[in-house]
């Protein structure tokens, strides 16, 4: 290779000056020189010829002195001039790019079983959300352009994937920025509502609610509203009677949660939905942790108000829904006002990416719902007969009425949160994620009626689409393990192995 | 007819491609989460239509098949950009690094390292 480029230079010098023959240059001169002596002054000096013309014996030798320096260079060496990037890059793109990533090997990175707090994002929901982050980058609300018009039609498409998921019709779904946003526009903008007309001022609502549901209703009592708080029995199911004894004439909103995000159990909402429905009150229910797992339909179970939350079924955090129902049409006060986005029910531009991985993720979520219950259910009975056929432990909430894919076990004579310690290498915690920083037990569980020790000693475990088997079984083993290790330290479990009840125990005072 | 009389054309032929390149591809995701589900949803989904006789539904299914395929073609290589540690149920607990390239990207307690 080396000697060809040297001979082609002399053959493409010589042809060249076959072609201009020197006196072709030589000619300009005299014209120059003629110039000069008729006596035109300049103040530019002239380029002597020799400089303008290339002098093609020295160019060839210094052409040859920088080949040769450059030969033997390998390729991962050398930094192309134009991009900055690896040489090796630009003769094959994906070696260039592989030298980037880091080498792993045998990490020590926990497994994820905490799927009730979030999801992982599906890589097909990030390959939709790509070019929304990248090229089409345009206003979805801008109606007098391209750019605009492309957003606004795939969040449309996304609206339209997300109420198909719950049986609705597209402009029933308004985009929020979770499922809290749309907890509390739906519970304070219909009570706000109605306050105004100035008869009903009563909502109803249950113990194991989210966090944002009760706070709402905190809030709204500091209003002037009245607030029922409804008891759940011990296996997490409200009672229908009680809810029926507790609608009053002037009750606006009912707030029931349809799966609990701590125990799993997936509440009676056909029921409920007919029930407000026959006594025309509104029905709200946070779906969060039950829209694409189990199959829903607001018309079958007559659901006014419905939460959604993109982060809970492998979509991207910070977006969420609220299914708001239009015929027969549910008034709003609504939360965020401005440019009137979303039907004037929360003003805002849309982040278009969020939106179109939330419709994304929706649809996937549709179309394999069957194929992820089956593995789902499959992997958690699996992980509850592994956990019950240790001795001394209890599932939380109703065995039944049950969303597989959330297990919440306590176990006895173990503190939950040394467990969750010496469980450092799976990630679980022992309730909701919001209240996992404190130390008090779980409010949902003290309203199942469970003991402080019993609700202290529970966790819970979230399986989803992409737990594997193996996991399952590392979970099984470890927490086998770790469980008898905790308890072979505690006194209580001695006393419990020689056959003494604890609660007979009169503990001396300090 | 019998499998060594199938051509390049055929379409018993192509879909055994487009399943090897799934699986191919699958097997390259990063994130051993992913990279299993990708293996078992495409191992299951093929397994569930082994039966499919009628062309359409079939040409159908390809389709459908090619454009996963592309999806995991681009995910798979945005996935090896962003590697972290292993988990723990992918072998060893040494943590240990081999090669000189990059960085571990390590997860403490406290957080980020």
């Amino acid at each position: 290779m080396s000697h060809l480029a040297p001979s082609f230079a002399r053959q493409a010098v010589r042809i060249a000056t076959r072609r201009y023959p020197s006196s072709a240059f030589a000619r300009a001169a005299p014209g120059a020189a003629a110039l000069r002596s008729h006596g035109y002054r300049s103040y530019v000096t002239e380029t002597k010829p020799s400089n303008a013309t290339v002098n093609v014996e020295t160019a060839i030798k210094a052409d040859q002195k920088a080949f040769l320096e450059e030969t033997g260079k390998r390729p991962q060496d050398v930094s192309m001039p134009t991009t900055g990037m690896a040489a090796d890059a630009m003769l094959s793109p994906s070696a260039g790019i592989l030298k980037q990533a880091t080498i792993m090997d045998e990490g020590s990175r926990p497994i994820y079983m905490d799927m009730q707090a979030t999801t992982p994002m599906d890589p097909r929901v990030v390959d939709a959300m790509l070019p929304f982050m990248t090229g089409l980058y345009g206003n979805p609300h801008s109606r007098t352009h391209a750019y605009g018009w492309e957003t606004e039609r795939a969040i449309e498409q996304a609206r339209e994937h997300i109420a198909d998921l719950i049986g609705a019709d597209p402009k029933e779904i308004i985009f929020t920025s979770g499922a809290t946003e749309s907890n509390n526009m739906s519970i304070k903008g219909v009570a706000r509502f109605f306050k105004r007309s100035g008869k009903k001022n009563h909502i109803i609502t249950s113990q194991t609610e989210h966090k944002c549901v009760l706070d709402s209703c905190r809030h709204l009592q500091d209003e002037g509203f009245q607030v029922t708080y409804l008891p759940v029995q011990s296996n997490g199911l409200i009672d229908m009677a009680q809810l029926e004894a507790a609608i009053r004439p002037e009750t606006c909103i009912v707030s029931i949660m349809t799966v609990n995000n701590e125990i799993g159990v997936v509440q009676p909402i056909d029921e409920i939905g007919k029930l407000c429905r026959s006594k025309k009150i509104f029905f709200h229910t946070d779906a969060a942790q039950a829209v694409g797992k189990i199959p829903l339909d607001v018309n079958k179970s007559n659901i006014d108000l419905m939460s959604i939350s993109g982060h809970k079924i492998y979509g991207p955090k910070g977006i969420g829904a609220c299914y708001v129902r239009r015929r027969p049409r549910v008034r709003l006060d609504p939360l965020i006002s401005g440019g009137g986005q979303e039907r004037g029910l929360r003003s805002g531009t849309l982040a278009p990416h969020l939106a179109i991985g939330f419709g994304e993720a929706a649809r996937i979520c549709k179309e394999e719902m069957k194929y992820d219950t089956n593995h789902v259910t499959t992997l958690a009975n699996r992980l509850l007969n592994g956990l019950l056929s240790l001795e001394h432990t209890t599932l939380n909430g109703d065995r039944e009425r049950h969303y597989p894919g959330c297990v919440n076990v306590s176990f006895a004579y173990v503190e939950g949160e040394s467990l969750l310690m010496a469980l450092k290498d799976i990630a679980l915690s022992s309730g909701s994620a919001c209240t996992s920083a404190s130390l008090e037990p779980s409010y949902v569980l003290r309203a199942l009626g469970s003991s402080d020790e019993s609700a202290h000693s529970s966790i819970r475990f979230g399986i989803g689409r992409f737990t594997t088997d193996a996991e399952i079984d590392y979970v099984l083993k470890a927490v086998r393990e770790r469980v008898t290790f905790l308890r072979e330290l505690s006194p209580l479990w001695e006393l419990v192995q020689e056959g003494i009840d604890l609660n007979t125990i009169e503990w001396s005072q300090h | 007819m019998s499998l060594t009389q199938l051509g390049k054309g055929d379409m018993p032929y192509q879909v055994r491609s487009l399943y090897r390149n799934l699986l191919r591809n699958s097997r390259q995701f990063a994130a051993y989460n992913f990279r299993e589900y990708a293996k078992r949803r495409t191992r299951d989904s093929f397994r569930e239509h082994q039966n499919e006789t009628e062309e359409r539904r079939i040409q159908e299914l390809m389709q459908k098949g090619l454009k996963e395929l592309q999806m995991l073609k681009r995910q798979t290589v945005i996935s090896q950009f962003y590697q972290l540690d292993k988990l723990v149920v992918e072998g060893g607990k040494t943590g240990e690094q081999k090669g000189n390239e990059g960085g571990i990207v390590r997860q403490k307690d406290t957080g980020w390292d």
